[in-house]
């Protein structure tokens, strides 16, 4: 079966890309890289955290690149002054809406929050910041959440339900209460299904899953997802 | 009436309601649509004799606003009021479901669509789209089985159109999804209903088992080889269930949680299915269309913009109730000739139109004609059709903070920008309306609600700033005044703790 | 038969009923919360077995919908309607009132479990605002203190039975 080759431009330069391909996708392999933060190769696709927003000329609206796929000569956008404003406005949101706080982080420099504030130029938080102080759990053996550093990226619920297979980890409640669980909204050393493979740690892009004692640039592997999958679609 | 002796001549019925409910309760005597209000059982004995033995109505009982149904056309509502809800025969009677028979018997599904198409109709869910459009993109989706999802799920507050209307004519949105359901060709369809409707669901749930003992749903629609079945089902209190990605999520028993589109329902909605997902007032236009020709409809409303819209007309008016209008009659109609005007004398200041992300407009606006497109320029939404009307009491940046507190609680939290953004928003309203706001908060919110219009992922956050955006716009003197005099004219802000408290 | 015993029966039948489908949970939840009056962890742990589906799932759903209690509600349950137009008409007001009166912040109990004081968006009777629902009773254009005296009724109501 031949893939049909669609011609499109990003940033002005014209591009073929395979039919289906995600805009982020084609633009990686084109060498232009998209800020991201939810999406994850080797997981669905999520389009919640709003980074990789681009325009598309002839419609007014900004759409995900990471879930939106590629159409026929398409002009695509990825780096206007507006997007640009827009995601620095995502970072900023972020940053005021838990408790982010550098220096006494475990992801201090392995963090892709941090990370993506520096690359952007964030220098500033134009909101109220919140800090809010919920209990952290360390009840398990040594997987430790701390949902203030959360930003509810759905990473490790992605990783725990479509490659480890347990779906230990959901959301609860809604909006801006939304938590990650185990279970029932159990402690972590009362999961009953959890199987203690980590990979939630692996993939949290930021210090809100993390393991105990261990250094976490020991612990982060961005690549465990796509690693998997591909093996397990060539078996 | 046994005591007149006259309950052989009158039938007395239940129906759906007339729509005047602020002047409820209401007795309708026919012939002639002698509307009697605030009736109680004492009077009811005055009216009989008099009316109706006597034949002389009894004027000063009357509903006296003859100017809230003058300026109304009734389409949608056409039965409300005429028809028992609860009786399939009635609807039977008034020419229901000869839609439906015509086209089985003389017309292809190709045929239903191009009606549709010719009559304009679009959406009444609130983005307007085309419907006829919807419909042949359903139609030529490739894979199978199709699925029809008719919304009503009503989550405005202040809003109340579609629960009316399932409770005065189940039957219209019954006949309305089995045409679309033929015209696409699915078999299967669901009605999503909010539980906060108690009497709706019961109302529709006879009306289904009524349809399906007559053959009107199952495997042999009408004794033709077409094949439709319907389902109930329940939301749960989520306004964003109502969005078109998340309805599918809520049905499909998940959270409530929109996701991007494309791929857009037309080619992957229910179960990777193609849907058509249509909202209940949409559905009760289409008897109509179908019976009376797509052109005869078009010729009501303005000429991009056909038929008529419910709204819900609240707030601060003398008349409120449920009214149905022409597309494009003036705000200003609405208020002024059906409402009667702002109640108790007090002066007029805003209109809101669209639900908590509709548009906050000023007097300035009133001569705005009612359509998709009109309200969209100045601000507004035409959204599921609420019209809420604020007088000189009302604070209009309490009122935006209100109507942002309604979001933040409602987000479903998938994107950042509904989620944390809505938050800050309301945050700095808090500020605002407790004394401690600065001049910089202005620039904050300007900013911060336009970021949050256009990067949110779904209707619910790109309509949410809507209310900021508007009051910023027409009424900044107050925000003003708020920071820097600390000064609320309507006095609702400023309150101190101890305030609070006492109130 | 014990009162729980029968209760599951009941449960059980609204399963078989939906066919044990994942699709369903939306409906089992609504009836489940019918027949028991509010969705404990073991409720939705046996029902996150009966469907297959997992436990975070179903604790997902059941607490992304603002319908579904997880807690015992109290004996009689007042709603005050939170919409547009009951807003616009001042029924924070009274609902202020009704906390000052009795003691009790709305989305809580008293702690005697008698009564509970809960807020809905819109229970679409705009018309005629501020609306207060007492038990199943639906007061139009309610001032305070014909809520208070309404809950007085229903809570002395109960008092009067019990001697």
């Amino acid at each position: 079966m031949s893939v049909n080759l669609l011609k499109l431009k990003i940033d002005g330069v014209e591009v073929s890309v395979p039919e289906g391909t995600m805009i982020l996708k084609a633009a990686k392999d084109n060498g232009i890289i998209i800020p991201t933060l939810c999406n994850l190769e080797g997981l669905a696709p999520y389009g919640g955290c709003r980074l990789c927003l681009v325009e598309i000329s002839g419609s007014p609206k900004l759409f995900p690149a990471c879930i939106t796929p590629v159409g026929p000569n398409m002009e695509i956008t990825t780096n206007s002054d507006r997007l640009k404003e827009y995601r620095k406005m995502v970072v900023q949101m972020l940053l005021a809406e838990r408790t982010h706080i550098c220096s006494v982080c475990v992801a201090n420099d392995h963090c892709e929050l941090q990370a993506m504030a520096n690359q952007l130029g964030v220098d500033h938080v134009m909101f109220e910041r919140k800090f809010t102080q919920e209990p952290i759990d360390s009840t398990h053996d040594f997987l430790v959440i701390d949902r203030n550093r959360c930003i509810l990226c759905t990473r490790c619920i992605r990783i725990c339900d479509q490659i480890e297979g347990v779906h230990t980890l959901d959301l609860k409640l809604r909006g801006k209460d939304s938590e990650v669980i185990m279970d029932l909204d159990e402690h972590w050393a009362n999961s009953c299904s959890c199987t203690s493979c980590r990979k939630c740690a692996k993939v949290c892009p930021v210090g809100a899953i993390y393991i105990e004692g261990e250094p976490i640039g020991h612990t982060k592997n961005k690549e465990i997802a796509a690693f998997i999958r591909d093996r397990r679609n060539r078996r | 009436m046994k005591e007149f002796g006259v309950d052989r001549e009158c039938k007395v019925a239940r129906t759906g309601c007339i729509g005047t409910c602020s002047v409820g309760p209401a007795v309708l005597i026919e012939p002639g649509d002698y509307l009697y209000q605030s009736v109680t059982p004492e009077k009811v004995r005055d009216i009989v004799r008099d009316h109706i033995v006597l034949g002389l109505p009894v004027k000063d009982m009357l509903y006296s606003n003859r100017e809230y149904f003058k300026k109304q056309h009734r389409l949608v509502l056409r039965n409300a009021g005429k028809i028992d809800p609860l009786r399939i025969e009635d609807y039977i009677a008034m020419g229901g479901y000869s839609a439906l028979e015509k086209c089985l018997a003389t017309m292809t599904p190709q045929g239903v669509i191009y009606e549709v198409r010719t009559s304009g109709l679009r959406g009444r869910g609130g983005a307007g789209f085309p419907t006829g459009q919807k419909w042949s993109l359903v139609a030529r989706a490739q894979s199978s089985p199709k699925y029809i999802v008719a919304n009503l799920d009503e989550g405005d507050p202040g809003v109340f159109a579609n629960r009316t209307l399932a409770e005065a004519d189940p039957h219209a949105i019954i006949e309305g999804m089995l045409i679309a359901a033929y015209a696409i060709g699915a078999q299967k369809g669901y009605i999503y209903i909010r539980s906060e409707y108690p009497l709706a669901i019961q109302t529709l749930q006879k009306a289904i088992a009524q349809a399906k003992s007559m053959g009107l749903l199952g495997n042999s629609v009408l004794e033709t080889p077409f094949a439709f079945d319907l389902e109930l089902r329940f939301g749960a209190g989520a306004f964003v269930a109502g969005e078109e990605t998340a309805i599918l999520a809520s049905v499909e028993g998940r959270r409530a949680m929109p996701r991007p589109r494309p791929p857009y329902p037309a080619n992957s909605g229910l179960w990777q299915k193609p849907t058509l997902i249509q909202n209940v007032e949409t559905l009760a236009n289409i008897p109509l269309i179908i019976q009376n020709g797509g052109a005869w409809f078009a010729k009501t409303g303005t000429p991009k913009c056909t038929g008529t819209k419910c709204f819900s007309l609240t707030g601060k008016v003398n008349n409120p109730g449920l009214i149905e209008v022409p597309m494009g009659i003036t705000l200003r109609e609405v208020v002024f000739d059906i409402g009667g005007g702002v109640a108790d004398g007090k002066k007029f200041k805003a209109v809101l139109v669209g639900g908590p992300s509709g548009g906050c407009l000023p007097e300035t606006l009133l001569e705005s004609p009612i359509d998709y497109d009109s309200l969209t320029k100045v601000g507004a939404i035409m959204g599921s059709g609420g019209i809420v009307v604020l007088d000189e009491d009302s604070c209009m940046v309490d009122t935006a903070r209100f109507f942002t507190e309604f979001c933040v609680d409602e987000s479903c939290g998938k994107c950042t920008p509904c989620r944390a953004g809505l938050a800050r928003v309301k945050e700095i309203f808090d500020k605002i309306t407790h004394g401690q706001g600065e001049m910089s908060d202005i620039g904050t919110l300007e900013k911060s609600s336009v970021f949050i219009r256009d990067a949110s992922l779904c209707g619910l956050g790109q309509t949410a700033p809507n209310p900021v955006i508007t009051t910023l716009r027409y009424f900044k003197d107050e925000y003003i005044k708020h920071i820097v005099e600390k000064e609320c004219e309507a006095g609702k802000c400023f309150k101190t703790r101890d305030e609070e408290e006492e109130a | 038969m014990s009162k729980e015993d029968k209760r599951r029966i009941m449960l059980e039948k609204v399963l078989k009923e939906h066919n044990y489908q994942e699709s369903a949970l939306l409906e089992i939840l609504h009836r489940a919360q019918e027949i028991y009056g509010y969705l404990d962890k073991d409720l939705l742990m046996d029902i996150s077995g009966s469907l297959n589906i997992p436990p975070s799932h179903v604790f997902g759903v059941a607490t992304f919908y603002s319908f579904f209690k997880l807690r015992k509600p109290g004996e009689h349950v007042v709603t005050g309607c939170l919409g547009t137009a009951c807003y616009v008409k001042g029924v924070e007001k009274i609902m202020e009132a009704v906390e000052q009166e009795f003691n009790v912040k709305r989305g809580h109990s008293t702690p005697d479990g008698r009564l509970s004081l809960l807020v809905t968006r819109c229970i679409g009777a705009c018309a005629m605002a501020p609306t207060i629902v007492v038990d199943d009773e639906v007061i139009g254009k309610a001032t305070k203190e014909i809520v208070i005296q309404k809950i007085k009724d229903v809570l002395g109501g109960d008092k009067a039975e019990n001697r």
